[in-house]
């Protein structure tokens, strides 16, 4: 369990993270979203106990990040930003040193260093020097060095930024597959990230935390939840039919066809079969139909920005 | 101890992973040679000792420790490094001790390859040979003191060059405090103590008592707080300047 009370930090005149409340569960992957320069990292850092909180407190199973900073960091695997690694170590020599660090030794340590290589694929590195390795490789030799001790708290700072869709799929595949009791962290602006790996996501603006659910209900907060998206090949008066149908709050035209249309249902209301029925009675040739979730960006951008324009106004 | 240690394998390792060990040594080397045989005029004095060699030791650490320094805490923090090394369960005073362990031993090592000059002497004549073993340790320790000042200036800064020039510009203070070009300024005007205290500061008297071969405990303590200050100042201005 980790509890996060009233966290706040200040640099010198700037407060990057404002008075911050949350606790996280054994099991839960929690995606921490945020515009850039939101204090996602600066929060993550203040967990991983490098930088000291201005006010408030952080405790990882029960030991607190300030007062007993060495238990606690025993039990976090961290990736911080932008996967940093000496760069004059090989691969081995790299993931030795963590594991010596760590407290594994002789034959332990060469399993765990076996594991997290197979884990990651990194066979085809292992003897090379890291300054030479591509950017992908360097991001999973990171993760890799952040899961050797198979820890109980894994922070992971953009995992999968600058790794090609197949690296991404199969980072994605190993956090999913990380036994369940543990706690993860994932930092990303990718959202559809959230949707692939998270149970939980908490989004922060400007240093505060502005939503926090599992993903499927933030997709409810978006306007587009339980929306209906067709494509007709009729031309008359679609639009209008659509727009007089009473469940319809609004009807959006797709910037890329005249043809495709998204019904914004009112609060509450459900229009999917109201549309069908239309369908049906004008006789209309349907080329898709389908009924939205909600959009995961339309709720970032509508929480994130709020927070600027509310700031701007004040 | 077992976290410094291994730390301080990791540090002297990659020196010798880089270009950086071998172009030092045989620089260092190579200064050592031209200094005591050319401008030391070892032949030319026919005695055998070795204070032609040790003389000039001061002066070549003054640009050649600096440069070992400087990347100590400054390439940990442009490489960001740093927070991969402050997450790991250590404590900052070990990380600290443990790479400046790492550069202390580094230069231990490129003293001890100095040995041959050290047989020529012997093979030329007879030297006291105490006195030059306590020159030797009278140096390393001074070495010490140097990098340790180059340990806190690297703190300061990501910048390798800026924490070079900086260690040389403290380095050089430190070194000249007890001759006549600071003496002199201070005379006119300052009390006999503060005189004695800046002569007293420098690292040349220090340095100079112990290669007579008087160890007195005074200089040999006199390094090693030095070396215990600097050290405890660059863990203080770590700590200070995490987030930059």
């Amino acid at each position: 369990m980790i509890k996060i009370e009233h966290l706040s930090k200040n640099f010198d005149y700037f407060e990057a993270v404002k008075d911050i409340s949350f606790s996280v569960s054994p099991g839960e992957v929690l995606g921490f979203l945020g515009p850039n320069g939101a204090g996602k990292s600066t929060t993550m850092k203040m967990i991983c106990g490098f930088l000291t909180p201005s006010k408030g407190a952080i405790s990882v199973f029960e030991h607190d990040v300030v007062k007993d900073p060495l238990a606690a960091k025993q039990l976090i695997g961290y990736l911080p930003e932008g996967a940093p690694a000496y760069a004059d170590m090989t691969t081995l020599q790299y993931l030795r040193f963590i594991g010596e660090i760590r407290g594994f030794k002789s034959v332990e340590l060469q399993q765990r260093i076996d594991k997290v290589v197979e884990d990651l694929a990194l066979h085809s590195v292992i003897t090379r020097r890291i300054e030479n390795l591509s950017k992908g490789f360097k991001r999973r030799v990171g993760i890799a060095q952040a899961i050797l001790h198979d820890p109980k708290v894994l922070i992971l700072d953009e995992p999968t930024d600058g790794l090609d869709p197949n690296q991404k799929h199969q980072v994605r595949n190993l956090i999913r597959n990380l036994s369940k009791d543990k706690i993860v962290i994932i930092s990303t602006h990718i959202l559809e990230e959230v949707s692939a790996v998270c149970n939980r996501a908490i989004i922060i603006a400007k240093g505060e935390l502005v939503a926090d659910g599992k993903p499927a209900e933030l997709e409810a907060r978006s306007r587009y939840h339980h929306a209906v998206t067709l494509q007709v090949d009729t031309a008359n008066n679609v639009l209008d039919d659509l727009t007089a149908l009473d469940a319809v709050a609004e009807v959006e035209v797709s910037p890329e066809s005249t043809k495709r249309f998204t019904l914004i249902p009112k609060s509450g209301a459900e229009v999917f079969s109201g549309v069908n029925k239309l369908i049906q009675d004008k006789g209309w040739v349907v080329e898709q139909l389908f009924v939205e979730r909600g959009r995961l960006d339309d709720v970032f951008r509508n929480v994130t920005m709020k927070e600027s324009q509310a700031e701007e106004v004040a | 101890m077992g976290k410094v240690g291994i730390i301080f394998r990791r540090e002297l390792g990659s020196y010798f992973a880089t270009p950086l060990a071998y172009i030092f040594i045989v620089i260092f080397l190579l200064l050592t040679s031209v200094f005591t045989f050319y401008i030391g005029g070892f032949y030319e004095r026919r005695q055998a000792d070795l204070l032609p060699f040790f003389d000039f030791h001061p002066w070549l650490y003054l640009f050649l420790i600096p440069a070992i320094a400087m990347r100590l805490w400054a390439e940990e923090r442009k490489s960001g490094t740093l927070e991969l090394l402050l997450t790991l369960p250590i404590t900052l005073r070990d990380a600290v001790l443990a790479k400046f362990l790492a550069a202390w031993a580094f230069t231990g090592i490129a003293l001890a390859l100095t040995f041959p000059i050290w047989i020529t002497v012997n093979v030329l004549g007879n030297p006291d040979n105490g006195v030059i073993i306590a020159s030797y340790l009278g140096s390393w320790l001074m070495a010490g003191a140097f990098l340790s000042i180059g340990s806190c200036m690297s703190a300061l800064t990501s910048n390798q060059v800026i924490a070079f020039i900086l260690t040389v510009v403290v380095c050089f203070i430190f070194v000249v405090a007890g001759s006549a070009l600071v003496l002199d300024f201070f005379q006119s005007w300052a009390p006999t103590m503060l005189l004695d205290t800046v002569a007293s500061l420098s690292f040349l008297t220090h340095f100079t008592a112990i290669s007579k071969g008087v160890l007195d405990l005074r200089d040999l303590l006199y390094f090693l707080i030095m070396i215990g200050a600097w050290l405890f100042a660059t863990a203080v201005i770590i700590d200070m300047k995490k987030a930059d």
